[in-house]
């Protein structure tokens, strides 16, 4: 049987469910492939998916990417970042717009790229941007240990990482949120392993399923969350196994655990979730940048008219958003959700389904 | 949140590192997160890393979900 | 002494610029046009109507598997006036040179010019260097403009473009823009992927003979097939429908772009062409195009719609549709 034919019979068997449920994306790469496949459109009208916080650009608050800007005017400092922050506004720039004025920014594809530049600029301060949840933070932790053995002085990391399953405990314990299965994070989830899920599964009564981000992954995920409830279950299952062990990765746990600690952390729409970021324990505390320059944590305004908040949280969908494709599209975002590649609404915005244009 | 891709293992390095093969693409990347690797094997590259080695043996039991389903339905559950 | 490098000097005016013209320009591209060393070239054109274009070229590196930016200056300017349904005659060439240019870079960027110009049948009839100091450019940039002339019942203006008539892409997508991005900084892989810069008048060649059933013709440069797509349905006013799993990519394009968050649809081509083509014709014509090794891979990738007017559509390995947007902004590689 080819792709095209199973993808065929896996949407059959999608249709063949009659209730009605929302089952909520939490990875916004899964928002990007559901909505470059077009599965939203191909779903029945009975199955609902919704975007939840998992881009991390996203979720990132206005005032942690102010405190970033205010860092890259600094005179020595070479900022590096993934690509996608480079064009989220703060409240008055963008990474893209500080460039333009001379601010040294890279965009890298790794944080050891970055390393690299730090090694390369002795009489500069490397700062690397960390933003990005389980499935980075650890290529993070590498980097700072890497660091730390070679005694690189010149390198520090802005931590801006969070955790996925605190944000999910926020989303299931919310009573105006109504999400009736996970679809769970695969890479995320390649590092957690299966346990975090099964907590919350337990605790809330809602199947969550790791799924992978192929057409068809996403197609059986679905499937399986169905077919739990269908079955009146509420487990933790994997789809992703040819990359998820239930165990997860436990180097890299270990790695997380060793370097960071979690801490409260402010999430754009969601506001500040206990133990949902991670900062530097103490012995690695001479690498971060927000102590070794003084950075102050700086209050996150809000922006009038967005919807970024609920649109996070699946509240609303994206195109309930006044500012949605009016105020707010890719090219002039007012939103985080409209900047990163892989936010809600630009992902609606871009992978608009023909029959939805007006 | 997290784009991966799966690469082959054409050469282990010194220092965790290892080239990868991403369709017909060749990289650098670091092992450290998955120490056990070997040649050959396939690994999920995330952002110049192995995050997790690719064993798609474990895969086949969900290529088989749809028979199972259908086996429910046929018996009525 | 040799000099080694550009220097200031060399943009003087003065008699280190004589030389510099004299010994690597007019030398490689050697034509009876240049030789008269007059403020300008006089052109004796055949009868048609007249095409002009320019464009300027920055890149880095300034040498990439495929190509250089000298024969990119050529190909490019080359292309534009092919897409108009003109043979490419004569181009001029402006190039600003930034002090410090290893000597070697510029001769080799200059054949390399004339060896494409020759390739494609144009002759460079007229130049001007300038010479920056460090730091106000990058290596070297260039400019070329170029003339060409429509035969007799050539009209590839994209009005022309009518529902049921069939798109067609000259080969694979996004090689040029995966070339060049894995050499970028912070970047660097190496992929099997060459730049596909190359002058496409054979194309041009072969359509001429198929008169009105070519309706339009572009080049999907940067912004890639999505903008060029884009472009044609809001200029004709039509809908384009295309389908995802037609549309030729190199498998090495299609994983490097997986692995950084991009799209090969939004990724430069430089030797590529998109045709609209009349249904009547079309497979026959789509024969001929397979016969010249620059369009092998040439595929039919969709059709033209009345509806939705200036929208294009992209059909999914699913099924679904969905609206096949243009480039906003700057296509970076990107990590989640």
């Amino acid at each position: 049987m080819n792709d095209k034919t199973y993808m065929k019979e896996l949407l059959q068997e999608i249709q063949s469910y009659k209730q009605e449920v929302s089952l909520m994306e939490v990875c916004g790469t899964h928002t990007m492939a559901i909505a470059r496949s077009g599965i939203r459109e191909m779903v029945p009208a009975n199955i609902k998916l919704l975007s939840g916080p998992g881009c991390p650009v996203c979720v990132t608050s206005q005032g942690d990417i102010d405190a970033v800007i205010k860092l890259c005017r600094e005179p020595g400092i070479i900022l590096c970042t993934f690509g996608d922050m480079m064009r989220v506004p703060g409240s008055e720039s963008s990474l893209q717009e500080e460039r333009s004025r001379g601010a040294d920014i890279r965009v890298v594809y790794s944080p050891l790229d970055a390393l690299e530049i730090a090694r390369k600029n002795p009489e500069r301060e490397v700062v690397f941007l960390g933003i990005g949840f389980e499935t980075t933070a650890p290529t993070i932790a590498v980097s700072l240990e890497q660091a730390e053995r070679e005694r690189i002085n010149n390198f520090s990391l802005l931590s801006y990482h969070k955790l996925v399953p605190p944000a999910l405990e926020v989303i299931f314990s919310d009573p105006d949120i109504r999400v009736d299965g996970l679809i769970c994070p695969g890479h995320v989830s390649a590092v957690i392993g299966l346990k975090p899920y099964e907590l919350l599964a337990a605790k809330y009564h809602k199947p969550c399923v790791v799924t992978g981000f192929e057409t068809v992954d996403i197609l059986e995920g679905i499937i399986m969350l169905l077919h739990q409830m269908s079955q009146g279950e509420a487990r933790a299952d994997i789809q992703y196994r040819r990359v998820v062990r239930k165990e997860g990765n436990p180097v890299a746990v270990e790695l997380l655990e060793r370097i960071f600690q979690p801490e409260e952390a402010r999430w754009r729409g969601l506001g500040p979730i206990p133990g949902s970021g991670l900062k530097l324990r103490s012995a690695y505390e001479f690498l971060d940048a927000a102590k070794k320059f003084q950075l102050p944590q700086i209050a996150d305004l809000p922006i009038k008219g967005c919807s970024c908040g609920e649109v996070l949280t699946g509240k609303i969908s994206p195109r309930e958003c006044l500012l949605f494709g009016r105020g707010c599209t890719p090219l002039k975002p007012v939103g985080p959700c409209m900047v990163s590649h892989e936010g809600a609404c630009a992902a609606y915005y871009r992978y608009t389904p023909a029959k939805e244009r007006n | 949140m997290c784009l991966g891709v799966p690469g082959k293992i054409l050469e282990i390095k010194e220092h965790d590192v290892a080239q990868v093969d991403v369709d017909g693409n060749q990289l650098d990347i670091s092992i450290r997160l998955t120490p056990e690797v070997q040649k050959g094997q396939f690994v999920l590259v995330h952002a110049g890393f192995a995050m997790e080695i690719i064993d798609e043996s474990r895969a086949v039991e969900t290529m088989d979900l749809l028979k199972e389903l259908q086996k429910y339905r046929e018996l009525g559950i | 002494m040799k000099i080694d490098r550009v220097l200031l000097a060399h943009g003087s005016g003065g008699l280190m610029s004589q030389q510099l013209v004299e010994e690597i320009f007019k030398k490689e591209w050697n034509n009876s046009y240049l030789e008269p060393m007059l403020d300008g070239a006089l052109l004796d054109l055949p009868a048609g109507r007249v095409v002009m274009t320019t464009d300027s070229f920055v890149i880095t590196p300034l040498f990439f598997p495929g190509g250089d930016i000298g024969k990119l200056s050529i190909c490019g300017t080359v292309n534009d006036l092919v897409a108009c349904g003109a043979k490419p005659l004569f181009l001029s060439t402006a190039l600003i040179i930034e002090e410090g240019l290893p000597m070697s870079d510029l001769i080799q960027i200059a054949q390399s010019m004339a060896r494409t110009a020759r390739e494609a049948g144009v002759q460079l009839v007229t130049g001007d260097t300038k010479v920056v100091e460090k730091g106000s450019a990058d290596g070297i940039f260039i400019n070329t403009t170029g003339i060409g002339v429509i035969a007799e019942g050539i009209d590839y203006r994209p009005q022309r473009i009518q529902p049921g008539d069939l798109v067609v892409v000259s080969g694979t997508m996004g090689d040029h823009g995966l070339a060049i991005m894995a050499r970028r900084e912070g970047l660097s892989f190496s992929t099997p992927v060459n730049s596909d810069c190359a002058p496409l008048f054979r194309i041009g060649q072969v359509l001429e003979a198929f008169g009105g059933n070519v309706r339009c013709m572009r080049d999907p440069t940067r912004g890639g097939l999505a903008t060029v797509l884009n472009e044609l349905a809001r200029q004709s006013g039509r809908g384009i429908k295309v389908v995802e799993e037609d549309i030729p990519v190199n498998p090495a394009v299609a994983g490097a772009c997986d692995m950084l968050g991009m799209d090969p649809l939004y990724m430069a081509n430089e030797g590529k062409m998109v045709i609209v083509l009349a249904p009547e014709r079309a497979a026959e014509i789509l024969a001929e195009l397979q016969k010249i090794d620059i369009a092998a891979e040439a595929a039919i990738i969709g059709e033209v719609r009345a509806e939705p007017a200036g929208l294009v559509l992209i059909e999914t390995e699913l099924g679904a549709e969905r609206i096949l947007g243009i480039l906003e902004g700057e296509h970076v590689p990107r990590i989640c």
